[in-house]
């Protein structure tokens, strides 16, 4: 069974706040709920499938559920890290397609920012693989920064390279009123911010931030009886990529295979995409995305973006219309779900008009969610306006 | 050069205890499996490529070269996390200690050392040699 053309995305909704003192993490996710559950036209008794992943307060879906006042008949919650709404995307297309439920509810909030970056749990010594990293200090960052310095070594990837995706990504922030950087910076700007992991700069890394979205996905019949733009899931794919006990190359992500097995489901190419949502916690994974989903040959992604090429209107590829989470947002320090949200909005033709891309009828949204030098959960979907 | 980051400490289980036992007598120690004979680290009972459970540790001399590092700077003084290709073929996260972090260079051979953590606990390190 394939899910092309068996489920559309109905509703949306990002939440505006980029911190949030005042609001717990629940009622971060309820009010995303309501928030994109109102933009579908429908109420929250017409939802009967919930999707969420480890981002939720409580077990699994248990709490939230009841928070929430659903009435479901279907739960999934498949935890890729940052990548898991687009992997929910997929599951709630499948769902759909298989009759299990018919207007599946996804969520993601989170509050680091309120909750301060010194927040971590206790090391759990049941995950294998913590004696061998927990005494070198590993952490997303230097993970990250790793794997920037081997591209570098390898293909010859420069700084400036690299700071042309934050670039970009500025270029786009500055419409968006709630992106919480918004001015517009230039590869100077970004050499010249201080050094925080060796390649990385500050202007390198993702913002940090609270907040969340939600998305609801329907079956054809549903969508076709409400009166928004009909936005099919084309096709999926999904990835768990690892250091495959010390011999992987870590220049690889998973998208290598989430990538083509969503475009093999969708029955199109990169080139036919118009516009890109992808996971920019760092700089380096937009390039390293841009050559494992086939945009460019491996080893070639920072000529790729040189030169305001991910800008709306000047370059090939327009990616992260809204600024992305090196300037808008990252809620709860899982980007996937905007990275979907700005997907729809461009497909809608919703899109800040400065940033609109023209007849914007094909789009992907892509998801690195864990360590790229490591193990990460990689998801990718191809999104087309019917 | 600049002194050595206090290192965090690990707690061993029985799967991994043999390897800490190891490395607190100044030894480094992978698996290797006996079955496919592939080497992996970080060690498992069961052997990742081809699952069998006859796997073995191997005392190894610990030399190797930057597979890619990085400096994070924020830290006083600079720690450096990096990946190692052990001789043994499998790359390893570690940190670099007691070396000029600006004259660091991928490919640069390195050799083990052993720093010390809480509770009698030596966790494996790198150096340039």
């Amino acid at each position: 069974m394939t899910i092309r053309d068996k489920a559309y995305i109905a509703g949306i909704y990002e939440h505006p706040t980029r911190k949030a003192p005042d609001k717990s993490l629940a009622q971060l996710h309820a009010e995303v709920a309501i928030g994109a559950v109102a933009d579908a036209g429908l109420t929250m008794a017409d939802v009967d499938g919930f999707f969420c992943d480890n981002d939720v307060p409580g077990l699994g879906p248990i709490s939230l559920v009841e928070y929430l006042g659903l009435d479901v008949r279907h739960v999934d919650t498949t935890e890729t890290g940052g990548s898991a709404p687009i992997v929910h995307i997929s599951h709630a297309a499948q769902a759909i397609a298989s009759g299990k439920c018919s207007v599946a509810l996804i969520t993601l909030a989170g509050r680091p920012r309120s909750a301060g970056l010194s927040a971590n749990p206790p090391p759990n010594w049941d995950v294998p693989e913590l004696p061998f990293e927990y005494p070198y200090r590993s952490s997303v960052l230097n993970q990250y920064a790793m794997v920037a310095m081997r591209h570098m070594h390898e293909y010859g990837t420069t700084p400036e390279q690299l700071a042309w995706v934050k670039v970009a990504a500025s270029h786009h922030a500055q419409h968006n009123t709630h992106a919480m950087l918004r001015d517009v910076v230039s590869v100077e700007n970004v050499l010249q911010s201080p050094m925080i992991a060796d390649p990385l700069h500050r202007l390198d890394c993702c913002v940090v931030s609270d907040g969340g979205g939600a998305i609801v996905v329907v079956s054809p019949e549903i969508a076709r009886s409400l009166s928004r733009p009909l936005i099919k899931v084309r096709g999926a794919g999904e990835a768990i990529r690892d250091l495959r006990g010390g011999r992987a190359n870590i220049l690889e992500s998973g998208g290598v295979k989430s990538g083509a097995i969503a475009f093999e489901e969708a029955g199109v190419r990169p080139a036919d995409v118009k516009y890109a949502s992808l996971y920019d916690s760092f700089t380096i994974t937009v390039i390293v995305q841009l050559e494992d989903l086939g945009f460019c040959e491996k080893g070639l992604g920072g000529r790729f973006v040189a030169d305001g090429r991910l800008i709306s209107g000047v370059g090939r590829l327009p990616v992260n219309t809204d600024g992305g989470g090196l300037c808008n947002n990252h809620p709860g320090n899982r980007g996937g779900m905007t990275k979907v949200l700005e997907a729809v909005r461009q497909l809608r033709g919703e899109a800040h008009p400065a940033v609109q891309v023209p007849n914007c009828d094909l789009a992907l949204a892509h998801g690195t969610g864990g360590w790229l030098a490591s193990r990460h959960g990689s998801a990718t979907v191809i999104l087309e306006r019917e | 050069m600049e002194e050595a980051v206090k290192m965090q400490t690990p707690k061993p289980n029985v799967e991994n205890q043999e390897y800490w036992q190891a490395a607190g007598r100044g030894v480094l120690v992978i698996k290797r499996c006996i079955d496919c004979g592939e080497a992996h680290h970080y060690p498992r009972a069961i052997c990742p490529f081809c699952h069998s459970a006859n796997t073995e540790w191997q005392e190894v001399a610990g030399t190797g070269v930057i597979h890619t590092y990085t400096v994070m700077r924020r830290e006083r003084p600079s720690t450096v996390t990096a990946y190692v290709t052990l001789d043994e073929g499998p790359i390893m996260l570690t940190n670099i200690v007691d070396c000029d972090v600006d004259a660091l260079r991928i490919g640069m051979h390195v050799k083990v050392r052993f720093a010390d953590a809480d509770e009698g606990i030596r966790v494996p390190v790198f150096s340039p040699r």
